[in-house]
């Protein structure tokens, strides 16, 4: 009992920082899919970016772990907007085959420009002494680490509801979202905005990626091994919804864990099983709609 | 085709569209290529055998693609079905080819009946999402099922018999390229059918206007389940075509990268023309292998840029650069 016990709660808590990380690097991705309408693939290249940002200002310039991570935040969201500008924007409201076949492009220019700038192999993450080692809460021991990163996690997504739900940028989103024409005509001025929920969204993916370079480790495919995972979030969660994706980057974060843990010689397996079922079930996702 | 008694206008429009499915000269062209590759390039058969094969595979991308409008990024799922249905067969004492290539190509129209069956009622992001779904699963699969597959190390002492028990499969790549050209042929001449036939006229309806589709009563989603189980079908026989010419199976079969550039051969060509295939895999393939003596990491690099630009610039392929340039000159203004 007192295993079982220990096991169910090992699987919640690691289940649940990867669940944090899936969220933070996938709600750009659901957001963008629902305003926009574009199939962003390239998505987890943010994140991707993100985690060599802050890696390299760690580990070659012995930055501080919080200058690190805003400073590599604030170079994707610059990237983002580079990009957003030049191509993103063309491809709106564009057929969905020149979306994908665009964004691999990017994910195929990654994965090259990273091998050529920090070679193949993955980057380590150095932690610094405060957020290493164990953490007592309760009865137990938990890695500080990954505390800190449910608790950033959790800090993070209250603030993003709250901002989405009470702000006057929030209540345009979501306007957008519901009828974009009818937002524009109402005045919103939707290319801004599109522009900086692009950026906003990469930013949050590069918090993911950075967070989570022990989970999703930096190496130059990060963008095409998980791209699976970014997109079973998004769909299992309905596009366009922002506590869609939560939901299920628990569902996905937890039984991971639980089916890895379970039967690891089955890998992957059930994660990918489960997703189709639950599709079957609602094609549009958990919180999408028809 | 036209009756005597039809009345002489009706007749005249059936007659036409008899014709328009008529072999036309200039779709010899790329058989007639390819036996002058034989004879001019000697040295790289072993090369063109692989271009062959996958060219098979991007001609059945394209009858999904092109034809009935199903963006896959899975598409290695049935590839690697088949790749592994036939070295698995070659590597426990059944190295007969043809009856190899049958399997391959039964054991992934299966499934691709069986998953097409679950993820074709979805569509947009989601869809795309359960194509890659399904391949991952399948990789996942032959990565763990050691015992049969290999797993990681890839499969290991296939024995493909000769063909017909006469043509044993030569270092030179002679007999495999022949093999290879003669299957691709037949199944060309199979898509070329579908894809002319009242049904494939009905996908390019599914591709063009589902709602329009759903209205006049066709039944779109039985319709799509048929041209992905044939085309699921198809992409195993050149998997399984790979697997026989190479002697080897390994995990990447099932990649996203093998799913990612056969979509991007494919696109090079232009979609939904059957053409396609045949001219951009050989250009994919050929431009790779040269490059790759140079400068082998950063090819990714360089096609990725290059399929940027083109989506941006150049859309529509070579075949739709090459039906840009006729018009202007047709049309002198």
């Amino acid at each position: 009992m007192e295993d079982f016990l220990s096991a169910a709660i090992s699987i919640a808590f690691h289940g649940l920082a990867l669940a944090m990380v899936l969220y933070l690097i996938s709600v750009g991705l659901s957001v963008t899919m629902g305003l926009m309408g574009f199939v962003n693939l390239a998505h987890g290249a943010f994140a991707m970016a993100g985690g060599y940002a802050f890696t390299t200002l760690m580990n070659r310039y012995n930055v501080p772990f919080p200058l690190a991570l805003i400073a590599a935040v604030i170079i994707v969201v610059a990237i983002s907007i580079v990009l957003e500008r030049l191509l993103y924007r063309r491809l709106y409201g564009g057929n969905e085959l020149d979306q994908v076949l665009m964004t691999i492009g990017l994910i195929f220019m990654t994965v090259g420009a990273a091998t050529y700038v920090w070679g193949p192999v993955a980057q380590p993450m150095r932690l610094p002494a405060a957020l290493s080692g164990q953490i007592h809460i309760g009865t137990r021991d938990f890695p500080t680490y990954r505390s800190f990163m449910i608790l950033c996690g959790m800090v993070l997504v209250t603030g993003l509801w709250l901002g989405l739900e009470r702000t006057r940028f929030g209540a345009q989103v979501r306007a957008a979202v519901d009828n974009l024409r009818m937002a524009q005509s109402i005045g919103i001025n939707t290319t801004r905005l599109f522009a900086l929920t692009f950026a906003l969204g990469s930013g949050l993916a590069a918090l993911g990626g950075a967070l989570g370079a022990d989970f999703l480790q930096i190496q130059p495919g990060y963008a095409l091994d998980n791209l699976v995972y970014f997109l079973i979030v998004v769909a299992v969660g309905g596009l366009g919804s922002i506590r869609g994706p939560f939901v299920a980057a628990l569902l996905v974060g937890i039984s991971d864990t639980a089916f890895k843990y379970i039967a690891p010689e089955l890998g992957a397996f059930f994660i990918y099983a489960l997703t189709m079922a639950l599709l079957l079930w609602r094609p549009h996702g958990l919180f999408g709609r028809a | 085709m036209a009756q005597p008694s039809d009345p002489p206008e009706q007749r005249a429009a059936l007659d036409a569209f008899a014709r328009r499915h008529r072999l036309r000269p200039v779709e010899a062209l790329p058989w007639l290529a390819m036996i002058a590759a034989y004879f001019v390039f000697p040295d790289y058969l072993a090369l063109g055998a692989q271009i062959l094969a996958t060219i098979l595979f991007g001609l059945s991308l394209d009858l999904v693609l092109g034809y009935a409008g199903i963006i896959t990024l899975g598409h290695a799922a049935f590839f690697g079905t088949g790749a592994y249905t036939a070295g698995v067969l070659a590597a426990h004492h059944w190295g007969e080819p043809i009856s190899g290539l049958v399997a391959a190509g039964l054991a992934a129209g299966l499934v691709g009946f069986a998953t097409g069956a679950v993820i074709l009622r979805t569509s947009g992001l989601t869809l795309l999402m359960q194509t890659l779904v399904v391949a991952a699963m399948l990789s996942e699969l032959a990565n763990k099922a050691t015992s049969v597959t290999g797993g990681a190390d890839g499969l290991q002492g296939m024995d493909v018999w000769p063909i017909f028990g006469t043509f044993r499969f030569d270092l030179f790549g002679r007999v495999a390229y022949i093999y290879c050209a003669l299957v691709l042929l037949i199944c060309w001449l199979a898509v070329r059918a579908v894809v002319y036939s009242p049904f494939g006229r009905s996908l390019t309806g599914i591709r063009e206007n589902v709602l329009r589709m759903h209205a006049i009563g066709a039944p779109v989603r039985r319709r799509k389940l048929v041209v992905y189980t044939i085309s699921a079908a198809l992409a195993g026989v050149s998997g399984a075509l790979i697997a026989q010419t190479a002697q080897f199976v390994g995990l990447g079969v099932y990649s996203l990268q093998q799913s990612g550039t056969i979509l991007i051969m494919l696109i090079i060509g232009g979609i939904g023309q059957l053409y396609g295939a045949f001219i951009g895999v050989p250009l994919y393939m050929i431009a790779q292998d040269r490059f790759s003596e140079i400068d082998p990491v950063y090819w990714y690099f360089w096609i990725g840029l290059f399929m940027i630009v083109m989506v941006i610039f150049a859309r529509g392929g070579v075949i739709g650069l090459g039906e840009r340039i006729l018009r202007r000159i047709r049309k002198p203004s």
